[in-house]
């Protein structure tokens, strides 16, 4: 059994916030440099070099890449052999999200649904936690946006609907989007498992590293066809035309009940933040 | 690519006439910032046949929640907020003499309508580049509804603020252009 202080965790969990709102990924970098030349729209390529620009910026000075600095997602393994002491495990990811989007001068953008009061400290969290074998703890957080969340959705499809529906719905939802959810973006989709799970799914699948291969075959293969259909659209960078309209398409599957099939489509902007670090 | 337009606020009906579809500008002058929960508070004084907090003839409202300025700056991370939300109060202040928006995403055809009727228009900054955009304003003031924290209304001094016109008053949309011209039918 190892003992964990929860103040390391308030500790890490704040300097994630601050890093993953300024530090872009070099995965996402090198994906704007690749959709670089193969768009077709001198505008296009503008935007991504704009982009590719504001991401230095955030890295350089340590500012937000993104005046919306999101919704504090954080992911957490926790060791089954692991004690926490000091505290609980809620309390001290939230305190890290507050302390983080104070000191790092994060939006806060999180309010009441019905009377939209700020709550002021970006709090609460949303945080999925699983637990696993070993004595270690795995975070990771990853602040979402709100345009792109809100073009995202969950839908009961039928079995007779198949891969054909699947792909249908995908692209037709990134048609639908169009320039509302800041394109390029990339398209997180999860099939299977229940209502609540596949949504889990679609939004776990946006944390695997941009041009990665999916290790299953068949939904890489599935990925790579549904990408096409998307950059066939031509809503491009930002909606203004072009053939960048999507980085890649993510997919995550698991069994679901015999009589559904379960699909979710989260859609996510350039600005793919997410920072992890193992105690 | 042509080169862009410079335009100083506040605009007047031959600037938005001058403007089309497509133009690259870069705006001088103040805008004023708003989002959904200022633009509800616009909307209720407006029913209630109050003031607004500012004179709204010829300005700009940027659909913007800025991040906090860290110290010795003069606003944080400053992009484009998704626009449609705004649609259902746009048209009511474009009546009065609003006469731009800058946001990100498709426009609805009552606000379309209402910026062909009353001679406004739409523009798009970059949405994800706030901290490139942020650099381009020079002065940072809340002037109402302090209290919505990112969603106060601020009065901004910007320079060269990069901008691409979506809707002008001849009915084009830049978004449905676009998408057509580099469509591929499968």
């Amino acid at each position: 059994m190892r003992e964990i202080d929860v103040k390391l965790i308030t500790e890490k969990v704040r300097d994630l916030c601050i890093e993953a709102n300024t530090d872009l990924g070099e995965d996402v970098i090198q994906a704007l440099d690749r959709a670089m030349k193969t768009e077709d729209s001198p505008l296009g390529v503008e935007i991504l070099k704009e982009l590719k620009e504001n991401a230095r910026i955030g890295r350089e000075e340590k500012v937000p890449i993104c005046q919306d600095t999101g919704f504090a997602v954080v992911f957490v393994e926790l060791g089954q052999d692991v004690h926490l002491s000091g505290g609980g495990l809620r309390e001290a990811i939230e305190e890290g999200v507050r302390q983080g989007y104070r000191d790092g001068y994060l939006r806060k953008s999180v309010c009441h649904p019905f009377t939209r009061a700020n709550t002021g400290d970006n709090t609460p969290a949303i945080i999925h936690t699983e637990v696993v074998p070993g004595e270690k703890v795995r975070i990771t957080v990853a602040p979402k946006g709100g345009g792109s969340e809100n073009m995202s959705r969950v839908v009961m499809l039928t079995p007779s609907e198949g891969i054909e529906g699947i792909k249908r719905f995908v692209v037709q939802r990134v048609k639908e989007s169009g320039s509302n959810p800041c394109p390029p973006t990339i398209v997180g989709v999860g099939i299977g498992g229940t209502f609540e799970q596949t949504a889990l799914l679609a939004k776990k699948s946006l944390l695997r590293p941009l041009g990665s291969r999916n290790p299953d075959p068949e939904l890489d293969g599935l990925e790579s066809a549904i990408l096409k259909e998307i950059n066939q659209l031509g809503i491009g960078p930002q909606g203004l035309g072009g053939r960048t309209t999507s980085l890649a398409v993510h997919i995550l599957m698991m069994p679901c009940h015999i009589a559904s099939l379960p699909l979710a489509v989260n859609i996510q902007c350039h600005a793919q933040r997410h920072k992890e670090i193992v105690i | 690519m042509a080169e862009p337009i410079r335009l100083k606020t506040p605009l007047r009906d031959e600037d938005v006439a001058g403007l089309k579809s497509g133009d690259r500008v870069l705006i001088s002058g103040v805008v004023y910032t708003g989002r959904d929960a200022a633009h509800r508070r616009l909307f209720d004084l407006l029913k209630e046949g109050k003031a607004l907090p500012f004179d709204i003839r010829g300005q700009i409202i940027y659909y913007v929640g800025p991040t906090p300025a860290k110290p010795g700056r003069v606003l944080g991370s400053a992009g484009p907020t998704t626009s449609y939300r705004m649609d259902a109060y746009a048209p009511s202040l474009i009546e009065r003499g609003l006469k731009g928006m800058i946001g990100k995403g498709m426009r609805s055809d009552s606000v379309k309508k209402a910026m062909a009727k009353y001679k406004a228009v739409y523009f798009a900054a970059t949405g994800g580049a706030g901290a490139l955009l942020a650099k381009r304003v020079k002065k940072a003031q809340v002037i109402a509804y302090e209290d919505l924290g990112p969603e106060a209304i601020r009065r901004l001094e910007v320079e060269d603020l990069p901008v691409i016109v979506i809707n002008d008053i001849y009915g084009n949309d830049l978004y449905i252009e676009g998408e057509k011209k580099y469509r591929i039918s499968a």
